[in-house]
């Protein structure tokens, strides 16, 4: 726990609908953003929370509002988004696309967009109502006057670093990101720097609000991806200081198979998740390498398993005419790990199982650094601690945990060795504490056992 | 840790004995480098008890505080120290070689080409551990701002003339040594772990001499059993056979030998302050000789190929310190200003990505590594076909087909770099995965600018050669604002630069 920071109420049930208290908040930070009375604007949202939708309306209404805007995102996919959403939204919108001169620099998709112009020089895309592009390539712009309004994206994401670099270039801006994703990092040793208001490796949000603590700080309420089954457990584990709570309510989502189980231990966990949302296949206890070979085979059946059985998920969105629901098909599952090997060993496995072009060889399968900000109907993961000898703070840190629990609409499956919470007793976090650093993460090895708790009680074992 | 990381370290379990993890030595090795033993007070942080130095196995230079928290005995050590270090720190200034340098004209704003001095070499210090690196570090911060009688005479407690001048090269070194692959200051422990594996842990390593116990176990003892002598043999007194390699010295010695040799000084016993001296030398003296004897295994390395280069970066940090002293500007700040951080974290972020390349590069065991983590592969080039970009002026593109026993982890279109026989670096992208460990891959650069591809640029049927996923040499990111354009995200601009006032005295400074 950090000490200084409040931990509000939860929102009470009987509150506002989720809708609008989600349609009040958004109005506030418009309201902010537009005033001008601030500097900046702090946005915290949760996951899948409309985060996109909102900086997609904000970027609409300060152009409409005459304003030249800058945006800045993290990755070229996260620009690449952008750009599609504001066009999508609206197609007469003048939107640039800067992009760097590397060959296939940006998704073909965006040259769909008549009003779209890529270059990779900002001076042909001058005069545009909106220019998006990323931290990385803005840093290498030197315009004559600065832009009055920017909106930064993905501004957990981004590096102290890399707002300095690029802070240069707008008078005020909207900080728009998920304070529970991962955290920026650093290869190098940056512990002289700890605690420090501008320390580089920090994040660019922490960094502003520490030099401008009077700035306004937002949240977005409610999640719109996380069924009411996982909302809690994700807004308590990971947002304790900025809990929210899900736009749907028990029930409203649901997942059923066609098939019926065949009392196979993977049918089981397949039917647990269905019903509770969160299922945990649960391995003999071993110490095993990164690759877990029959953690990796378990997912691999599993994931095969799923399509077999042919679910069908009913929701808000996708209940279908006929009210039979959507399929759940391959391009709605995902798999995500903590390490490349492992997502490489993963989709070897899978297109073993069910040949190369099968369905299950095109599941989605990343590392949790690549699945953020990304959203599925059912996601598997292979727990960051499953089968290791010991707990290190790459795998403590709770935002990789989070981005791999909170990916999915319908379920979750966590496959994992027996004796992680043995092994999370047997190490609690050795960090050294920081004067002055502040932490807005909760502390991982809470979050770990939180979760843990959670997912034994949709517990089956594979012997 | 790395696979095979921890092959080595089982195998060297199972033999008893250190095994090697590179082939070259990584790091430059001074002809005649500084070794420097400080030993600190327990529970006094920046009270140093003694040290041990010199740059000649025979004849090392012992200094010692009779009483560690007395604020003069202190200052006249670190006179002595600044005495007997300075002399060697400065040796190096006056040799230059005039190199050619870009530089940004203040006026005309356009880059032109300046010559400026560099010096030949630089002097290197070799301390025992990390810990005794972090002590650099903390005498550099404890001496910088400290004023001589000369500069305020009315200071409460001045110290000796060049006391705050060996502060600031020593903070300079010490943060130097925070540059990845950096040397002007360099703990023995890390030299010795970089290029061996023990069969005990890393933590473990960090005893100078329980790692030298595996590397060289004397006669009749395996590894384990020569690093648990060092660790925790005591003789009939109670006393470590091998005392610690500091700076923190052993409880043991601070209590039953040290501690009433103190108070015998306190109370004035003639010759207590002799005795003092010689307890410490004798916890010194163990260290001086492995300091000495890790220096000899070092040197039988062969240095690695890209080592000087790195080298050259270190006498560069060196000649811009001594310009900076020349020039007359005041000590290194208590704290970064927000642009220096980020520079700094910039420059050594890149620094680290060029270390892991070069090493690679110069040492097959330490590409096996890379190779064995889907980072690079070594394959045979199985047909090479020409072709051209398109455009007004056609550049080769040739495609070259490589089969690999290695599991990289390729996706399309990623980008491939291998070292031309010349020594720089050529980038290809991948065209196709045509099947189980076959890729086809489009040579981009490195062939000329003619037409046709420049002779030995292009591999031929045959050919065994590495590739790696990641670049040889990565460049810099982008410029940072001047620290007095720094925005409003960052606190503003720091102010102008003004010479830091000196520490105050508190009460706990003064006995």
């Amino acid at each position: 726990m950090t000490a200084g920071v409040e931990s509000p109420e939860r929102p009470p049930g009987s509150g506002p609908t989720p809708a609008s208290a989600a349609a009040a908040a958004t109005e506030a930070i418009l309201a902010d953003t537009l005033g001008g009375a601030h500097r900046g604007v702090v946005v915290d949202s949760p996951p899948g929370a409309g985060k996109s939708t909102l900086v997609v309306r904000a970027a609409r209404e300060l152009a409409a509002a005459g304003h030249q805007l800058m945006v800045i995102a993290q990755t070229n996919a996260q620009v690449d988004d952008l750009v599609d959403r504001l066009a999508t939204a609206d197609p007469e919108l003048p939107v640039g696309r800067l992009h760097s001169s590397e060959p296939h620099p940006y998704d073909p998709v965006l040259d769909r967009h008549p009003s779209v112009r890529t270059s990779a020089k900002p001076a042909e895309l001058a005069g545009l109502d909106i220019v998006v592009s990323t931290a990385a390539k803005w840093a290498w712009v030197s315009p004559d006057e600065p832009w009055r309004h920017a909106i930064v994206d993905e501004a957990y994401q981004m590096r102290s670093d890399a707002l300095l670099a690029v802070a240069g270039l707008f008078e005020r801006a909207l900080f728009v990101g998920d304070p529970g994703q991962l955290d920026p990092f650093s290869q190098v040793g940056v512990e002289q720097w700890a605690g420090q208001p501008h320390d580089p490796s920090a994040s660019a949000v922490g960094t502003l609000l520490a030099h401008n603590p009077g700035l306004p700080q937002h949240r977005l309420p409610v999640s719109w991806r996380l069924p009411a089954s996982a909302a809690e457990l994700v807004s308590d584990a990971f947002y304790p200081y900025t809990p929210f709570r899900s736009g749907t309510g028990p029930g409203e989502r649901r997942l059923a198979f066609s098939a019926p189980a065949d009392g196979s231990p993977l049918d089981a966990v397949l039917d647990e998740a269905a019903g509770a949302g969160w299922g945990l296949l649960e391995l003999p206890a071993a110490r095993t390498p990164r690759t877990d070979p029959e953690a990796v085979a378990a997912i691999a059946r599993l994931v095969h398993r799923m399509l077999e059985r042919q679910g069908r998920t009913h929701s808000e969105r996708d209940s279908g005419d006929d009210g039979r629901g959507a399929p759940l098909s391959a391009d709605r599952i995902a798999v995500g790990t903590a390490h490349r090997d492992q997502a490489a060993a993963v989709r070897q496995a899978l297109a073993e199982v069910g040949g190369p072009e099968g369905p299950a060889a095109q599941v989605t399968v990343d590392t949790a650094n690549r699945l953020q900000g990304r959203e599925f109907d059912v996601t598997v993961v292979l727990h960051p601690l499953s089968g290791r000898p010991d707990a290190t703070e790459f795998h403590l840190e709770t935002g990789r945990l989070c981005v791999l629990a909170s990916r999915h609409r319908h379920a979750c499956l966590v496959v994992c060795r027996e004796g992680v919470a043995e092994l999370l007793d047997d190490h609690p976090a050795t960090e050294p504490v920081r004067l002055g650093a502040v932490s807005l993460a909760p502390d991982g090895w809470e979050a770990h056992q939180a979760v843990l708790a959670r997912l034994a009680r949709h517990r089956v074992r594979l012997e | 840790m790395s696979l095979l990381s921890a092959l080595a370290r089982m195998e060297a379990a199972a033999c008893g004995r250190a095994r090697p993890v590179a082939t070259v030595r990584h790091r430059h090795l001074a002809e005649r480098p500084l070794v420097l033993v400080p030993l600190t007070t327990a529970g006094e942080n920046g009270a140093p008890l003694g040290a041990m130095l010199g740059t000649d196995r025979s004849a090392p230079e012992i200094f010692t505080v009779p009483q560690p928290r007395d604020r003069d005995l202190r200052f006249a050590f670190l006179g002595r120290l600044a005495e007997a270090m300075l002399p060697h720190l400065e040796s190096c200034q006056d040799e230059v070689e005039l190199v050619e340098r870009k530089e940004t004209d203040p006026e005309t704003g356009k880059r032109v080409t300046v010559e400026a001095e560099l010096c030949a070499d630089a002097p290197q210090v070799l301390v025992p551990t990390g810990p005794g690196v972090d002590f650099v570090r903390l005498l550099g911060r404890s001496m910088r701002f400290r004023r001589t009688a000369e500069e305020d005479p009315g200071a409460e407690h001045p110290v000796p003339p060049r006391v705050p001048l060996l502060g600031r090269w020593l903070t300079h070194y010490g943060e130097r040594a925070r540059v990845p692959g950096s040397s002007l200051l360099l703990s023995m422990t890390g030299l010795l772990s970089r290029h061996w594996a023990t069969g005990q842990s890393r933590l473990e390593d960090q005893h100078l001499g329980a790692l030298l116990a595996w590397l060289a176990p004397p006669d009749g003892l395996d590894g384990a059993q020569a690093a648990l002598r060092a660790e925790l043999g005591r003789d009939a007194r109670g006393q470590l056979l091998v005392p610690p390699a500091g700076p923190a010295t052993d409880p043991a010695f601070d209590n039953d030998l040290l501690a009433p040799a103190i108070a015998r000084y306190d109370k004035g016993v003639p010759g207590a302050a002799r005795e003092v001296h010689e307890l410490v030398a004798a916890q010194l003296r163990p260290t001086w000789e492995a300091m000495w004897q890790g220096v000899e295994l070092l040197r039988a390395l062969p240095e690695a190929a890209h080592a000087p280069d790195r080298w050259r970066r270190d006498r560069q940090s060196y000649t811009h310190h001594r310009d900076r002293l020349r020039a007359g500007e005041p000590p290194q700040p208590r704290r970064d200003d927000a642009v220096t951080a980020a520079r700094k974290l910039a420059m050594r972020e890149q620094r680290q990505a060029e270390l892991d390349a070069q090493e690679a590069l110069d040492d097959p065991l330490v590409m096996a590594v890379r190779r064995l983590a889907g980072e690079a592969f070594l394959a045979e080039v199985l047909e090479v076909e020409m072709a051209y970009s398109e455009g007004k002026r056609p550049s080769p593109r040739p495609l070259v087909t490589v089969h690999t026993q290695d599991t990289p982890l390729l996706s399309d279109g990623d980008k491939l770099h291998r070292q031309l026989p010349t020594g720089t670096q050529q980038r290809a992208e991948l065209a196709e995965l045509a099947g189980p460990g076959e890729y086809v891959l489009r040579l981009v650069s490195g062939m000329g600018r003619a037409k046709e591809p420049a002779e030995g640029t292009v591999p031929q049927k045959g050919d065994l050669v590495c590739w790696t996923l990641f670049e040889h040499a990565p460049r810099g990111g982008p410029g940072l604002p001047e620290p007095e354009e720094t925005p409003w995200t960052h606190g503003g601009p720091p102010g102008e630069p003004s010479a830091e006032l000196p520490d105050p005295v508190t009460a706990e400074d003064v006995l």
